[in-house]
């Protein structure tokens, strides 16, 4: 049993607070992805979890023990660094058995551990060579492993993918999943991109300056982000946020003539959850929007990317906002243009502009 | 591997530090480490504390053991420093001593212990020397060693390493070992007891240590900088004026201090190379003679007399040099 | 703007062929971006063209003329650096004017302060003028540095990575703007990258490169649906392409240790022994599937989920829309798009079917 357990933990740094006071629970075998951008608190929390950093504040459980004081050494944990911290002038061999070397296992058992990783992360080929003879990818294979060999409790990862090119790190991103999914040992991860987050996360913690913003599964995350900011981060391109006001069923937006009726099922929470003036901030992702000569909502061609399978389409709306629509690859869209096109109902949210929080539908009888 | 127990520091600790650093039985060690580096620091202070009050004592304060800590200060080593004096005959001294007239303080002092003052010592003129050939050394080493720094960082040239390496060694041989050879070279060339035999050869000494430190530091810099700049319609000289030289300040005030302390503090090659127009300061502190053989008072004021230009230099450039004294040591 | 040709340019490093004949050409005003991993030889192309590295062999023409003997500053080009781009010493307005400033260009105090300000509007880093850099985040950095190489409007832009050090939606939300600056000015652009959805969201053309050589140029279609090679085709698109060797028989392709088999593929030109190359997009699961598997690893996307899905013994990577709700371990039945498949000889070169 592996839960980790976060009381009312934070982190000042003099007078900067680096991480407000959060709570949080890791059930056991659990992959939970810390997500935010640079300097929200996601690896300063991190390192408090692992003792590389003291708490101001809270307290840290492992497995219902009070670890808070603990020597980074006796918590039982491994930690996986973004550029590697392989000891250079060891071979890989010999970085992967220092661990357990230095916690004075016999040899038989050292070798015997020492290969079972080396299978499992298909790295026998590199056993002989220096980290610095070594690519991107095998040296944070090479970490890794060093990390499985002990078996800890928890697995502590700090942006490990970070440092590798980008088709690396999609193939590196499976590996340490399937990895996850075989071993089922409780991984806390840490990450800027929110394509990790999503791919690889039980359960994901958003943050932003210092606090939590949400908690939730990948589709939680992403169908109902809880704020403006986990609505804007999660997804490539986030979630469109449209100003608007809103009155009698429809949401007058700002700029080129847009008025958007206002599905049913929100008529009534949209009725008491604004404040006065009815200012209210519509969201849609990507794909929710439809193309449609006959649309009811109008934007102007800023620019359009070819993504592969599909495209995306990023239209101005007024001056200072770009919604961004998912199409067809093979349809071409001059800058420009006026293009029409629909918002499905289904997909629509609403946001409340002065507290930032997403509205709920009401529940119908 | 000790564990510690489960309790911590009883306030929330604010600054980025790890959880065994701040465990309560690690606090005592804290204490104790500071004590040892304050007795430590005490102990390397001693012979400058003697020094500052040597320069303060009579010469009877001085000799007498066991040495006094507590004493009643006089400029005597002051005015044996400063002046030029003859010791009156007998009669003489009655004399004087019968009519003081209008004697200034330090006649008055020279005349209590028996000596009429003729005139200023040459100290101030070694001094000048001093300042002379040190700090003119130190801005050559320093200016020439950074373009040479900046070549050798920058420029692909044959047998670089191999050059490196031989000035380098320059700095292998004790100066000492050389001094009979240089001498006569000196004499032959006419540059015997000269400011600029002695510039020159400060000059060179401190050569190869400027080019090392300083390519350390240059090598810091990232040549992007400098690429940016050519492609931009910059000349590489003006980039080096504009782009590295800000970047190099810290570097350049660190080897400046280190060339300085170098050539200030020489004495060997002072003494042996010079003898009364470009003496410096070492060699003539050192042997100032008093009547009953070295003058231990105004040895010791004049020593504090050296100390101070070099210490005002440091002291005014001591920003740059901790940033430049950990080069490369602590990263962005 | 310029029209930029490489005529077989090669490069040698002390043991390290870093070009080798490498041709293209770049169209006036065209976005053009050389794509290809660490060590390929895109910044060394890029170093070049600016003059700070010489070729060994070959002619680069600006407009029809060989610019070999010119040097940087007289080439009239702009470089931005993947880091280190901004003069640590000076302010944001300072930077800026940094390249006005220069003893080739005479340019009036007034002159200078206009560009500059007009610049600052265009990236949006207006209310920045004044701060030191130091004190600026990673994207505000990075716009200056934008800004620095448009201040001056040179002939030709040339981007190292520029957004590599990004965070990720950092990436996105310049990787928009860069593309619309650069359709709205008109300037011709060389980009560098080893990130293919830059290369096919930004382009108007790519060349591939890979251990010095140029292995495809092409639009970014060109890219996707007919990669030259196997290299091409499992660089770009994501997820990766999934590729197997397989054998045709009577027009029937089979994947080798695996139930699936495309049956009218028009595989009967191949020969005995060959890959194939299926797009994830084009593995469709569907209850009345031909093709049976078992469910391996589901990495939700949001917009889309990758699932990794076991036949035999091979896994196929497939592409659903929104957030599947397949388990692992779940039986999956599939189909597989017939239209985009490709074929690729043992030595990796594309085929016709």
């Amino acid at each position: 049993m592996s839960t980790i357990e976060l009381r009312q933990v934070e982190k000042k740094f003099g007078d900067l607070h680096a991480v407000k006071p959060l709570d949080l629970t890791i059930q056991d075998g659990e992959f939970i992805v810390l997500l935010g951008p640079s300097g929200c608190g996601k690896t300063t929390t991190l390192r408090m979890i692992s003792g590389l950093e003291t708490v101001s504040g809270g307290t840290i459980w492992l497995n219902g023990r009070n670890v808070t004081w603990l020597h980074p050494s006796a918590r039982d944990i491994a930690f996986v660094f973004q550029f590697y911290a392989l000891y250079p002038h060891l071979t890989a061999r010999q970085n992967i058995a220092f661990p357990l070397q230095a916690q004075g296992e016999a040899r038989e058992t050292i070798e015997k551990r020492v290969d079972e990783v080396v299978k499992l992360l298909r790295i026998e080929h590199v056993l002989k060579a220096h980290p610095g003879q070594l690519s991107g990818g095998d040296q944070q294979r090479v970490a890794l492993a060093r990390a499985l060999v002990r078996r800890p409790a928890a697995f502590l990862m700090d942006e490990p993918l970070g440092a590798l090119d980008a088709d690396f790190r999609e193939s590196m991103r499976s590996e340490i999943k399937r990895l996850h999914v075989l071993q089922h040992a409780t991984t806390v991860y840490v990450t800027h991109d929110q394509i990790e987050a999503m791919a690889m996360g039980d359960r994901i913690v958003v943050m932003s300056a210092a606090e939590i913003q949400q908690i939730g599964s990948p589709s939680e995350v992403y169908n109902d982000p809880s704020n403006l900011f986990v609505a804007r981060f999660i997804g490539s391109p986030g979630m469109n946020l449209v100003k608007g006001k809103y009155a009698d069923g429809i949401v007058k937006m700002s700029g080129l003539d847009n008025n958007y009726a206002v599905p049913q099922a929100w008529k009534g929470a949209l009725k008491k959850g604004l404040a006065d003036g009815g200012e209210v901030i519509v969201g849609f992702r990507p794909e929710a929007a439809q193309i449609n000569d006959r649309g009811n909502l109008v934007g102007k061609v800023y620019a359009s990317e070819m993504q592969g399978s599909s495209a995306v389409l990023h239209l101005t709306i007024n001056e200072n906002e770009i919604i961004h629509i998912r199409t067809d690859r093979l349809i071409p869209f001059p800058l420009d243009t006026l293009v029409h096109f629909d918002i499905n109902p289904q997909m629509a949210r609403f946001f409340n502009p002065k507290t930032e929080a997403a509205l709920k539908p009401e529940v119908t009888q | 591997m000790t564990t510690f127990e489960e309790v911590g520091p009883r306030l929330p600790v604010v600054e980025p530090t790890r959880v065994d650093k701040v465990h309560p039985r690690a606090k005592w060690g804290k204490s104790i480490r500071v004590i040892l580096t304050l007795i430590v620091t005490f102990i390397m202070l001693i012979p400058v504390v003697v020094m500052v009050l040597t320069a303060f004592k009579s010469r009877a304060d001085i000799v007498t053991p066991p040495p006094k800590v507590f004493f009643h200060p006089t400029l005597e080593g002051f005015l044996y420093l400063f002046t030029d004096r003859s010791v009156f005959s007998p009669a003489n001294l009655a004399e004087a001593q019968a009519n003081p007239g209008d004697l200034n303080y330090w006649q008055k002092l020279a005349l209590s212990t028996g000596q009429k003052i003729n005139g200023p010592s040459d100290y101030v003129g070694r001094l000048k020397n001093s300042v002379i050939i040190a700090g003119t050394s130190t801005i050559l080493s320093v200016i020439l060693g950074l373009f040479a720094a900046y070549a050798f960082s920058r420029f692909k040239i044959a047998g670089k390493d191999d050059l490196l390496f031989f000035i380098l060694s320059t700095r292998m041989l004790p100066g000492v070992v050389v001094t009979i050879p240089l001498f006569l070279l000196y004499r032959l060339l006419g540059w015997n007891d000269t400011h600029v035999g002695m510039i020159i050869l400060y000059t060179v000494f401190n050569l190869s240590f400027s080019v090392w430190l300083l390519k350390g530091f240059i090598d810091e810099i990232p040549i992007e900088y400098e690429e940016a700049a050519l492609v931009d319609g910059y000349t590489r000289l003006q980039a080096f004026f504009r782009i590295v030289l800000p970047q190099a300040v810290n570097g350049i005030a660190a080897t400046t201090v280190f060339c300085l302390i170098f050539a200030w503090n020489e004495y060997a090659f002072a003494l042996m190379l010079t003898s009364e127009t470009a003496r410096t300061a070492p060699p003539s502190i050192a042997t100032m003679l008093g009547s009953g053989g070295l003058e231990w008072s105004a040895i010791a004021a004049g020593s504090l007399g050296f100390l101070i230009p070099v210490a005002i230099v440091t002291f005014a450039l001591r920003e740059y040099l901790l940033r430049g004294v950990t080069f490369g040591a602590v990263r962005k | 703007m310029s029209h930029v040709e490489l005529d077989h340019i090669s490069k040698q490093f002390p043991g390290v062929t870093a070009l080798d004949d490498i041709t293209f050409d770049v169209k006036d005003s065209e976005f053009f971006v050389l794509l290809g991993p660490t060590g390929a030889g895109k910044t060394t192309t890029l170093r070049v063209i600016a003059g700070l590295e010489h070729q060994d062999a070959g002619k680069i023409l600006f407009d029809g003329e060989t610019i070999d003997d010119l040097t940087p500053s007289d080439r009239d080009v702009a470089l931005v650096f993947q880091q280190y781009s901004l003069y640590p010493t000076m302010s944001v307005f300072d930077n800026l004017a940094f390249p006005l400033r220069s003893p080739l260009r005479h340019t009036s105090k007034e002159e200078i302060k206009r560009k500059v300000e007009e610049t600052a509007e265009k990236l949006r880093i207006t209310h920045l003028l004044k701060r030191k850099t130091a004190n600026l985040s990673g994207g505000e950095m990075q716009r200056v540095s934008i800004g620095r190489a448009i201040v001056r409007s040179p002939r030709v832009f040339l981007m190292d990575e520029p957004l590599s050090n990004l965070d990720a939606k950092l990436r996105e939300a310049l990787r928009i703007e860069l593309q619309h600056l650069q359709k709205t000015q008109g300037s011709t652009t060389l980009f560098v990258t080893h990130d293919q959805i830059e290369a096919l969201t930004m382009a108007d053309r790519i060349a591939v490169l890979n251990e010095g050589r140029i292995i495809q140029v092409g639009t970014p279609e060109d890219i996707y649906d007919r990669p030259a090679s196997t290299f091409v085709a499992q660089l770009v698109g994501s997820p990766r392409i999934n590729l197997y060797p397989a054998r045709q028989e009577n027009g029937t392709v089979s994947i080798k240790d695996s139930d699936v088999h495309l049956i009218d593929a028009g595989g009967s030109k191949l020969p005995a022994d060959f890959l194939v190359g299926i797009r994830p997009e084009s593995v469709k699961p569907d209850p009345k599937g031909k093709f049976d598997g078992q469910v391996v690893l589901s990495e939700p996307l949001g917009v889309e989920t990758i699932l990794h899905i076991q036949s035999g013994k091979s896994t196929l990577l497939s592409l659903v829309p929104g957030i599947a709700s397949y388990h692992i371990g779940d039986g999956v039945k599939f189909n597989i798009a017939l239209e985009h498949i490709h074929y690729f000889g043992m030595n990796g070169n594309r085929l016709q079917a």
